[in-house]
């Protein structure tokens, strides 16, 4: 009897830390969407303040952020950019991890090596130079952030496909290219397919990294295409004060995109960032 | 093997965007360390004199001794958490799986976002004191320590839960039956059997606060004067901020994947090390 009230004890107050750690994790974004209804002036002086009748502004701060930041054309560039270099990386990837390990040669070898390298530099290192290439090369463009995503994506994806192919046997494919398959066609048709939930994993990590990547779009195209954090982050720096207002709106609608996104593939977003840490 | 000819196809593309965007900038970026430079083309060769101007300016110290003490104070309280927490998480209670849809969710949201969001909360604390998070580097440091704590502990966690569900659970009731008590069990059993868990989030978490810059910007961007400036942030402004210091930026840019190497380096050998030992 004893034991038992015991363990109930015991579960209510994990019960209890639980919530407890739960309202610390969400109370912020709460605060924030309040604030994001309060009006501008009254949000740095009571923050944690309900909106009442003297403070409650409506939409009003959501129609000065939209138009402050031009925030929709930003969600549209952020999404433009993320799919296209998403879609680019895990295709163009998976070719090259799959010739790198089919094909064993010196130089596929150090080729591996080479990608591998590069995961682990850090953006600062190529910051200055990268940009001035790809200005030189004309890719301060959307399309162009997409190949140099591509460049900078291609060391961890090539990483994880080629660790996942490693241990994906040669007689499907061998039985696909004595079929009459040439190497593309047994490509899609064969390899492709197997390699789907490590291309779910590439794709779910490049699309959080990318979707919030701030410093190389800024200075990359920066000054023509606003992608959301840097709409977000052009309030603060395009004003002598920051309208508190239109920020707390703003970060309001950077988040909402992100939680549809998780409710909907939680369990891929969370398995696919257990695999890619497992490996990475 | 057919499969060899067809390099253009497989291997170009990937290849063609990998040089332009990560072969040439990193090796232009070495070279231009040893130079002085504005535009690139005008490089003239100055040795080691970039390095001895980073190492010998004070903004450069200040942020990588700021780095460090954020680094060593972020991972412990991280991972001692996010641990706990999934412990906690793990022990087949009903409805765990929407705390963990809970913890886990900060990690989604960008780095810029998440530093006005905190900025808001923490002058909304400090206010009560009559101050700002820019007003004492304390308050910048704590600030981002809580931050980056709200922003990865669910993605640690939810890696330690994976480990801890991996265990089998008929060694941790062995160790009950032969007496063990909890404290016990947790430290010769479960986390011995979760280590390469640990080895995970710790490189995660230590490479995560290194090299932290977005979060940096938009909670501080370094205020007041430069002293809750990180590695990174300082590495930014040394190139745009300061015109004639472009190659001590780079050459702090170097310097900083130096410490970031031997840290992925020293990861790795762990690994190794812990692989041959099982």
């Amino acid at each position: 009897m004893n034991g038992v009230t015991k363990a109930g004890v015991l579960k209510t107050l994990i019960y209890f830390v639980l919530a407890v750690v739960g309202v610390v994790f969400l109370a912020p974004i709460f605060i924030v969407l309040l604030n994001s209804f309060k009006g501008k002036f009254y949000i740095s002086e009571e923050p944690f303040a309900l909106p009442n009748d003297e403070t409650f502004s409506g939409l009003e701060n959501y129609l000065s952020g939209l138009e402050k930041t031009g925030f929709l054309s930003a969600f549209g560039w952020s999404l433009f950019i993320t799919v296209f270099s998403v879609l680019a990386i895990v295709l163009f990837t998976s070719m090259t991890a799959w010739y790198i390990v089919r094909v064993k040669n010196k130089f596929t070898k150090a080729l591996y090596f080479i990608f591998v390298f590069s995961m682990i530099v850090p953006f600062q290192m190529v910051m200055f130079t990268m940009t001035k290439t790809a200005g030189e090369l004309g890719l301060d463009t959307p399309w162009g952030i997409v190949l140099i995503y591509l460049g900078f994506g291609a060391g961890l994806a090539v990483f994880m496909f080629c660790g996942f192919l490693k241990s994906v046997p040669l007689e499907v494919e061998e039985a696909a290219m004595i079929d009459g398959c040439n190497p593309i066609q047994t490509f899609f048709m064969v390899v492709f397919p197997i390699l789907k939930p490590t291309a779910i994993t590439v794709a779910i990590l490049n699309a959080m990294w990318i979707w919030n990547d701030y410093l190389l779009p800024y200075l990359l195209i920066g000054s023509e295409y606003k992608t959301i954090p840097i709409a977000v982050q052009y309030l603060r720096g395009g004003y002598g004060s920051v309208d508190m207002g239109a920020l707390m709106a703003m970060l309001v609608l950077s988040i909402i995109p992100i939680v549809v996104f998780y409710l909907f593939c939680q369990k891929y977003i969370i398995k696919g960032i257990v695999a890619g840490a497992v490996k990475g | 093997m057919a499969l060899k000819k067809y390099f253009p196809v497989f291997v170009l593309p990937t290849l063609l965007a990998f040089i332009i965007a990560f072969a040439v900038p990193f090796i232009l970026g070495l070279f231009l360390s040893f130079t002085e430079f504005t535009t690139v083309v005008d490089a003239q060769w100055v040795g080691i004199a970039n390095y001895v101007r980073a190492f010998s300016n004070d903004d450069f110290l200040n942020a990588l001794w700021f780095t460090v003490k954020f680094t060593v104070v972020s991972v412990i309280t991280i991972n001692v958490i996010a641990f706990a927490l999934a412990s906690l998480l793990t022990k087949g209670l009903k409805g765990t799986n929407l705390f963990r849809t809970v913890f886990f969710m900060p990690n989604l949201i960008g780095g810029i976002v998440l530093g006005y969001i905190w900025q808001l909360i923490i002058n909304g604390v400090l206010q009560f004191f009559d101050v700002t998070i820019t007003y004492d580097p304390k308050y910048g440091f704590w600030g981002l320590v809580i931050l980056m704590n709200w922003q990865l502990i669910g993605y640690m966690m939810v890696i330690y839960i994976a480990g801890i569900q991996n265990i089998p659970t008929d060694l941790q009731d062995a160790s009950k039956v032969d007496g063990a008590n909890r404290w016990q069990t947790l430290r010769n059993v479960t986390i011995p059997l979760v280590m390469p868990s640990i080895t995970i989030c710790l490189f995660l978490t230590i490479t995560n606060s290194f090299k932290l810059f977005d979060q940096n910007l938009a909670l501080t961007a370094g205020a007041p004067s430069k002293q809750t400036a990180m590695l990174a942030l300082d590495i930014y402004n040394t190139f745009y901020g300061r015109i004639g210091w472009e190659g001590v930026g780079q050459a702090k840019a170097v310097i900083f994947f130096v410490i970031v190497a031997i840290i992925s380096f020293a990861q790795l050998a762990m690994t190794r090390k812990r692989e041959v030992e099982q």
